[in-house]
């Protein structure tokens, strides 16, 4: 009786010192190894009489359980310190900063969204988009859109020209998106939807004036559109543009030689305290030019203008991009000055869809 | 256009504002840029009478005055102006109000202890002039109290019209008064010239050699005037439009000028010799014009001859050697017609701009040629004196009057204006159109000076314009059959996807220009003759870019200038690689400069070094896959073009022929010519060449297939000479077994110590998917065995121990 007490005095003594993993096995080992000192007293009880083994068995085995629980409290206990000591070797600096995403610091420059929009909006209304060369004919840029040779519309242009082939045609920049209009109506049967946007360029240059420029054309050709949904197609892009409910808008007669009715148009807006507001104000300001397709236009893209009729509307992207984003000048728009463009431009994912809202 | 508003009620009489009637004109088509209306800006500024004026008790230049206003108690002022003294009238300004000159808001105000209420101005106070002598001094008889402005003659508006090219006859007071009056906001006046009969023949004889360029010529002498300064009136009102006056006879034509946009020219008769000839210039004939500069002609110049040489530049200048001066007795008037082509040639290719030419190349209205001389003839005799010729006239008056077949219902199919009959009769006659017939198709021939109509479109807009633009019914637009059908074609899809992915790999989009110098371009494959500019606007911007490479890399050096040197710039836009159509190809560039890495720029706490190819690579393969390449059907060709470092660039392939995109370091020898700062890594995608993907008939995609099978991953070491390309070995690795081997990835790559020189380790994972039952490891070593054979003999490398 007294050894058994005297063995688990020992036992659980020695487990409660054991200060690692590799101790407490050790002591389990001697104990209940295979011939551990429990294991060789269990082994006794075979050759016990049954009384002795009743008198002795829960003995045994009453030492052998409280032991092997303890050794299994005594393993918890160690794996948790460990753990915890772990724990506090891990620890790192959490606030460190970390490098900018990829999708933070990429951007988009505001003529792409700007062009991103418009498509969104015309798309809506069942238009395509057309393109065309940048290098352009003078048929294309000023003949076909009804120009007369020497007239002085033609020097409006300031057209960036290249030198004369031996065969005498002298190549251009198009100064203006309009070739595409001829060249879709050279390629497509009417009904036409399009919107053309791209680059063009005129050699002019200061604080409003770029070399190089981007437009966005409208143009319909089918027998029945008319000035009165020219009006109503803009007035609703305006709206859709400027993301307002309500624009007033002016259409005052104008010149354009591919036009005939030729209008400009005005917006109102309010321009007190240094930045534009749409929809509200008392200040006119004059953001496109569009007609009815000249009959003469027509003609050189062999339609008769007696079957077909439509529209043309011109208008510049960076400046309808500087009226609603707020940019003073139009000249930084080609610097790719970084600080200009992280502070104008878009996030990547900032898909304009009519949606989701064209701009947040 | 500038004119006054007395001038324009000279030919319209109406009783509305200055606000209406600019307001009008804008709305009719004929803007109004600038109003200037001196009588309202100096309203506040009245006649004033000076009681009394003394020394200021504290300064010696300052004196005190009381000042009678005109309404009321008299009030006192401080003024410093040494010409201030009692009795005089002067211009006073109340507190309150804006002195133009100074910018500043008139206070009541003590100055050195003496109240002051108010001012007497000086001439540039009030921004008039810039006299500052004194204050300005009035006549005794000067009415007390009323508005300065009226007094100085400075109460007649001013308005400046935008005057399209196409309404040459708005370019004379006159026409606009004609607009006007069709609107109904006024009555045009008549304003018929009454001949005026001649009093002998003309004895300059007129020849015209070249009817082309100049179809009729009008002339006619007026013997014995006097010429002088012209009256003040017409001073007064050449000055209000920004002319100078220089004598009568001068100021005469350019009253016509303006008023009627008929332009004249007058020759001092006895500095004529001889008849006067229209020809074309010889070349190298020059003339010293009238604004003082010599020109040399060419032949395809118009000029007015006489025996001493030439004259006259036709519609442009005159001379100076025949022009009119103070001492002129005899003028010989001239009213012609002018190429209005040959004009505009002519005053490009010699630089002069006046107001002759601006009107002959926008073309004047034939019929008034001689009217035109016979208005000058009779202002000439008004202000000069003098006995008129009869008029000679070369050449013959072209006949106008086109005739229009008009149908009524024309301005509802184009504009979409309801109108009614009556009201399109009364605009196009008012506008001097004449309208006969009364069927649902009019004639309407057009008058002499609207040369610019030629159809039925012209008269809707002229229908439109008149009536209002706001009478035309905002008309809902129908979506069409287009509607909810995609309408980007596939370059224009891939542009945008091209953007977002660049954007998204944390690269900001530039815009650069389309042309680039000459020597840049040569560097990158262009610079070829039919890619130069003609007239380029700077030197450095004289060539349309071959590539977008050289207008990035300069970019990202002036943002390293400005203290940022790591940042990644892309653009997506047009190269040239010739002048046709077919020529320009949209190139998607993406360029990373200094640290500027997909995972991070610049220095940062977790390490990361410069640039280098594989970034490059990378976004070149992002926008490809961005586009819809499938990115395992491409092959990687080491090496690239000229301007990338030859053994850190490559070229992403399909087959051997279509080159998608390249990629790589800068050449240090790129660097240096474009006078810039590695490391810069760049990638160039061309989304043209990127091929179309088939159309399908469903988009249902493929169905999916799961192995039931675990996958099973082998490493294998191999020892290779350091020429040898990885992706001969995963080739060969992927080429051992089609069927087993999913996927080979490079895990290690080691060269240095340890490794034989001339030799590198590189490290596969291989990835085993059996689809058909579970590997036994005998199975599994003999395609492991087949791997390393394989990829010895097509690479001779060994496996390592």
């Amino acid at each position: 009786m007294a050894d058994f007490k005297k063995l688990e005095a020992e036992l659980l003594a020695a487990i409660t010192a054991a200060e690692d993993d590799t101790r407490l096995e050790t002591i389990r080992v001697a104990a209940l190894g295979k011939k551990g000192s429990i294991s060789e007293l269990l082994k006794t009880l075979g050759t016990m009489t049954p009384e002795e083994r009743k008198q002795e068995g829960p003995m045994i085995n009453g030492l052998r359980d409280r032991v092997s629980e303890a050794i299994t409290q005594k393993r918890d206990t160690l794996k948790r310190a460990a753990t915890a000591e772990r724990l506090v070797a891990d620890k790192v600096d959490v606030t460190l900063p970390l490098r900018a995403s990829a999708l933070l610091r990429g951007h988009i420059h505001p003529v792409s969204q700007v062009i991103d929009e418009i498509t969104a909006i015309f798309a809506d209304m069942g238009f395509s988009i057309a393109e065309g060369p940048d290098i352009e004919t003078d048929f294309y840029n000023f003949t076909a859109l009804n120009f007369p040779a020497g007239h002085p519309a033609r020097e409006m242009h300031d057209t960036f020209f290249f030198n004369p082939k031996p065969d005498g045609e002298r190549k251009l920049l198009r100064t203006h998106t309009s070739p595409v209009q001829i060249r879709t109506m050279e390629s497509v049967k009417p009904p036409i939807r399009v919107i053309t946007p791209g680059r063009t360029y005129r050699c002019d240059s200061d604080q409003t004036h770029t070399p190089m420029f981007h437009q966005v054309e409208g143009l319909v050709i089918d027998k029945t559109s008319h000035l009165g949904h020219l009006k109503w197609i803009l007035e609703e892009f305006c709206k859709a543009f400027f993301e307002v409910p309500s624009v007033k808008m002016r259409f005052r007669p104008s010149f354009f030689p591919f036009t005939e009715p030729s209008l400009e148009v005005d917006i109102q807006c309010d321009r007190r305290g240094g930045e534009i507001r749409f929809g509200e104000g008392n200040d006119w300001l004059e953001i496109l030019g569009c007609g009815m397709v000249h009959p003469n236009v027509l003609r050189n893209c062999k339609l008769d203008p007696n079957e077909y009729q439509g529209f043309a509307w011109g208008m510049g992207i960076d400046r309808i991009a500087m009226l609603k984003y707020g940019m003073p000048d139009l000249r930084p728009f080609f610097e790719a000055d970084v600080r200009w463009l992280e502070h104008y431009g878009f996030r990547p994912l900032d898909f304009p869809t009519l949606a989701g809202g064209l701009s947040e | 256009m500038k004119f006054t508003l007395s001038w324009l009620k000279e030919h319209l009489e109406t009783d509305s504002s200055l606000d209406e009637i600019a307001d009008k004109l804008t709305m009719i088509g004929l803007e109004v840029e600038r109003v200037e209306d001196k009588a309202r800006e100096l309203a506040p500024f009245t006649v004033a009478r000076v009681i009394s004026a003394e020394k200021h008790p504290n300064a010696d230049k300052l004196k005190v005055c009381m000042v009678e206003t005109g309404d009321g108690q008299p009030v006192q002022v401080v003024c410093g102006a040494p010409n201030a003294r009692a009795g005089m009238m002067a211009v006073f300004a109340r507190p309150g109000t804006h002195i133009p000159g100074t910018g500043l808001d008139l206070k009541v105000g003590a100055i050195r202890g003496v109240e002051s209420h108010g001012m007497l101005v000086s001439a540039r106070e009030m921004g008039i002039s810039d006299d500052h002598q004194g204050i300005i001094e009035l006549p005794a008889n000067a009415p007390l109290g009323k508005p300065f402005a009226a007094i100085a003659g400075l109460d007649d508006p001013v308005l400046d019209v935008a005057v399209t090219p196409n309404r040459a006859d708005c370019l004379g007071v006159h026409g606009i008064a004609r607009d006007l009056s069709a609107t109904q906001l006024g009555k045009l006046k008549d304003d018929t010239v009454k001949p005026i009969k001649g009093e002998f023949p003309c004895p300059v004889a007129v020849k015209i050699e070249e009817p082309s360029l100049c179809p009729a010529f009008a002339l006619r002498l007026v013997r014995g005037v006097k010429n002088g300064p012209s009256p003040e009136w017409l001073q007064r009102r050449l000055r209000a439009i920004g002319l100078r006056p220089i004598n009568a006879l001068v100021d005469i034509t350019n009253l016509v000028t303006f008023d009627r946009a008929r332009p004249l020219h007058v020759f001092d008769a006895a500095k004529v010799k001889g008849g006067l000839v229209v020809r074309r210039a010889k070349k190298g004939e020059t003339l010293l014009a009238l604004d003082g500069r010599s020109y040399e002609f060419d032949t395809d110049m118009c000029v007015i001859a006489d025996e001493n040489g030439v004259e006259s530049l036709s519609g442009i200048m005159g001379g100076e050697a025949s022009g009119c001066s103070e001492a002129t007795t005899d003028v010989l008037i001239e009213s012609a017609l002018w190429n209005p082509a040959n004009i505009a040639q002519t005053g490009r290719k010699l630089g002069i701009s006046s107001d002759a030419r601006f009107r002959f190349e926008r073309g004047v209205d034939p019929a008034f040629t001689v009217p035109g001389l016979e208005f000058a003839t009779k202002l000439v005799l008004e202000l000069c004196g003098g006995k008129p010729s009869e008029i000679v006239l070369a050449g013959a008056i072209p006949d106008g009057g086109r005739v229009i077949d008009f149908p009524l219902a024309e301005a509802r199919r184009l504009a979409g204006l309801e109108t009614k009959v009556g009201e399109i009769k009364r605009v196009l006659t008012a506008l001097g159109f004449i309208v006969a017939g009364s069927g649902e198709t009019v004639k309407v021939a057009a008058p002499s000076w609207r040369g610019d109509v030629e159809g039925k479109a012209d008269l809707v807009e002229e229908i439109v314009r008149i009536l209002g633009l706001e009478r035309v019914p905002l008309t809902p637009f129908e979506r069409g059959e287009n509607g909810l059908r995609p309408v980007l074609t596939a370059l224009q899809r891939r542009t945008r996807a091209a953007k977002r992915a660049l954007a998204a790999s944390g690269l900001v989009e530039a815009v650069t220009w389309s042309f680039i110098s000459k020597k840049q371009a040569e560097l990158f494959g262009g610079g070829g003759p039919e890619l130069a500019l003609a007239n380029p606007i700077a030197t450095d911007l004289s060539d349309m870019r071959p590539s977008l490479v050289p207008g990035l890399a300069l970019a990202l050096q002036r943002n390293a200038d400005r203290g940022y040197p790591d940042i990644a710039l892309f653009e997506v836009g047009q190269i040239f690689t010739g002048d046709r159509p077919q020529d320009q190809l949209v190139a998607a560039t993406a360029m990373r400069r200094g640290a500027a890495k997909a995972s991070g720029a610049g220095r940062h706490w977790s390490g990361l070094g410069a640039v280098d190819v594989f970034d490059a690579k990378a976004d070149a393969l992002t926008t490809l896959a961005a586009c819809g390449m499938a990115i395992d059907k491409l092959q990687i060709i080491a090496g690239g073009p000229s301007y990338l470092h030859p053994g850190r660039s490559g070229a992403i392939q399909l087959g051997p022929k279509i080159v998608l995109a390249v990629f790589g370091e800068l050449h240090p020898a790129t660097l240096e010519a474009l006078g810039i700062e590695g490391p810069l890594a760049v990638s160039e995608v061309i989304l043209d060449r990127i091929p179309a993907a088939k159309t399908k008939a469903s988009k249902a995609k493929a169905a999916l297939v799961l192995s039931p099978f675990q996958p099973v991953l082998r490493d294998f070491a191999f020892l290779v000479d350091r020429g040898v390309a990885a992706a001969e070995i995963i080739h060969a690795a992927k080429g051992a077994d089609k069927n087993l081997v999913a996927a080979v990835d490079v895990f290690d790559l080691y060269e240095g110590k340890e490794i034989e020189a001339g030799k590198k380790s590189i490290a596969i994972a291989v990835t085993l998917q059996p689809r058909e039952k579970t590997l036994t490891d005998a199975e599994i070593d003999t395609v492991a065995g087949k791997i390393v054979e394989e990829v010895k003999k097509r690479t001779g490398a060994v496996l390592r121990a």
